[in-house]
């Protein structure tokens, strides 16, 4: 069994995200874990936003894997604990950036503020590395972005929400 | 302990009924942005919502589906609230085909929000795991939903004669179907009892707090509440939800059980 869930755990690190195509599903920390179930191999995968459209794609995704590998799972929707951009590491947060994409200021976990001064901490331009950066839009391309703008250098980018 | 079934119907009506009418925006927000933000507030709503159908289902069992649940329930078994289910056209435009008005829209959502921040961290407790684990997701997107709402409202208010005007007539209209938050239905009488749920008014004093201060920031009053208490989640219903429900649903019921 342990040889087996290394070797799928392998497999299913290949595999990235639909929307945001740099990361990995692990990295994401979508992929949560791949386990000796009750009846058999486990792959525990937790959702980020409640509404995120990408889930079922990359559920079909983990399916294909799986069925290439010969392997059958069952495939376990995790949500506690909920998702939380603080899970995205900092080789994550480079390759976001190195994307164009602006990585989350930490630490989303904690807040519980209802009220968070709109420009509180504004992101780094993933271009030019300038803190002078304005909200554009508060929703962008993906449930997990929103849209700023450097003011600097006059790049627009995404940033991914510290939620 | 499982929270009882009628009580996660509750949560995930009012959940797809909102995002329903904020859908109404998408290709005609007002600018843009806003367009892509209540197409994100939708979406973020739709999700919860089929969260807890999911979960209503598994705990129904037999035939039941979140596609049954949504699609082939009729207004009169839905337990939405009754704010989520009102037109989206302001109380001075006159009928139900008038212009839509973002100042409704948005005071609509801010109110909405203020409950659920409220109400998702209390089920983060909840004696039902999945249901506690749904509100701990849910929590943040309403936290979101708050602050970009509260935001536009205190724009608004603070803003031209005109955008004042028409929050403040917002506010006055929606108000009172905030009454409806704190009286408890038996679904949440038996939500409670098993410690799966809060008493809706013990959330009462925080959304006041959060409501006042964002009010008195966008220079807004906050108008007496007397009289009639709407009653949408025990099930009886506006005039405007019959409606609402039709367009969501006749594709579901042309085509049941059609796969594309």
């Amino acid at each position: 069994m342990d040889t087996l869930i290394a070797r799928v755990q392998r497999a299913l690190e290949q595999l990235t995200d639909p929307e945001i195509p740099v990361l990995s599903l692990r990295e994401l920390g979508v992929l949560r874990e791949v386990r000796a179930g009750t009846d058999g191999l486990e792959i525990v995968l937790t959702p980020t936003y409640s509404g995120c459209p990408a889930m079922d794609q990359i559920e079909q995704d983990v399916r294909a894997k799986l069925c290439e590998l010969g392997v059958a799972a069952r495939i376990t929707r995790q949500l506690v604990p909920a998702w939380s951009s603080d899970w995205l590491g900092a080789e994550a947060r480079r390759k976001l950036s190195a994307a164009g994409i602006a990585p989350p200021q930490a630490p989303a976990a904690n807040a519980t503020l209802r009220f968070v001064a709109p420009g509180a901490s504004p992101p780094s331009c993933p271009r030019c590395g300038s803190t002078r950066t304005v909200q554009t839009a508060a929703f962008g391309s993906t449930a997990c972005k929103a849209l700023y703008k450097c003011l600097a250098c006059g790049e627009p980018f995404d940033y991914f929400k510290p939620y | 302990m499982t929270a009882p079934t009628d009580y996660l119907l509750q949560l995930a009506d009012t959940a797809l009924v909102l995002a329903q009418r904020n859908a109404e925006w998408c290709g005609h927000g007002p600018v843009l942005e806003e367009d892509v933000a209540m197409a994100n507030l939708a979406l973020d709503l739709i999700g919860q919502a089929r969260l807890l159908y999911q979960h209503a289902a598994t705990c129904i069992g037999g035939a039941a589906s979140e596609d049954s649940l949504a699609y082939f329930r009729d207004a009169a078994e839905y337990r939405c609230l009754t704010l989520v289910e009102l037109p989206n056209h302001g109380p001075r435009s006159g009928g139900a085909f008038s212009q839509p008005d973002y100042a409704t829209t948005i005071v609509r959502n801010f109110f909405h929000a203020a409950l659920m921040v409220t109400l998702w961290t209390e089920l983060q407790q909840s004696s039902d795991a999945q249901l506690a684990g749904i509100a701990a997701r849910a929590r943040k997107e309403a936290c979101y939903h708050l602050h970009h709402c509260g935001d536009w409202l205190v724009r608004f208010g603070d803003g031209t004669e005109e955008s004042h005007a028409r929050a403040q007539a917002a506010v006055d209209h929606l108000l009172p179907y905030t009454e409806e938050f704190w009286v408890p239905s038996p679904a949440e009488l038996a939500a409670v009892s098993n410690g799966s749920a809060p008493h809706p008014a013990t959330l009462r004093a925080a959304w006041d707090g959060d409501v006042n201060a964002t009010l008195t920031a966008a220079t807004l009053r906050r108008p007496v509440q007397r009289g009639y208490v709407s009653q949408g989640k025990f099930g009886l219903h506006s005039e405007h939800l019959s409606y609402l429900l039709a367009e969501m649903q006749c594709v579901a019921r042309a085509h049941p059980e059609g796969v594309w």
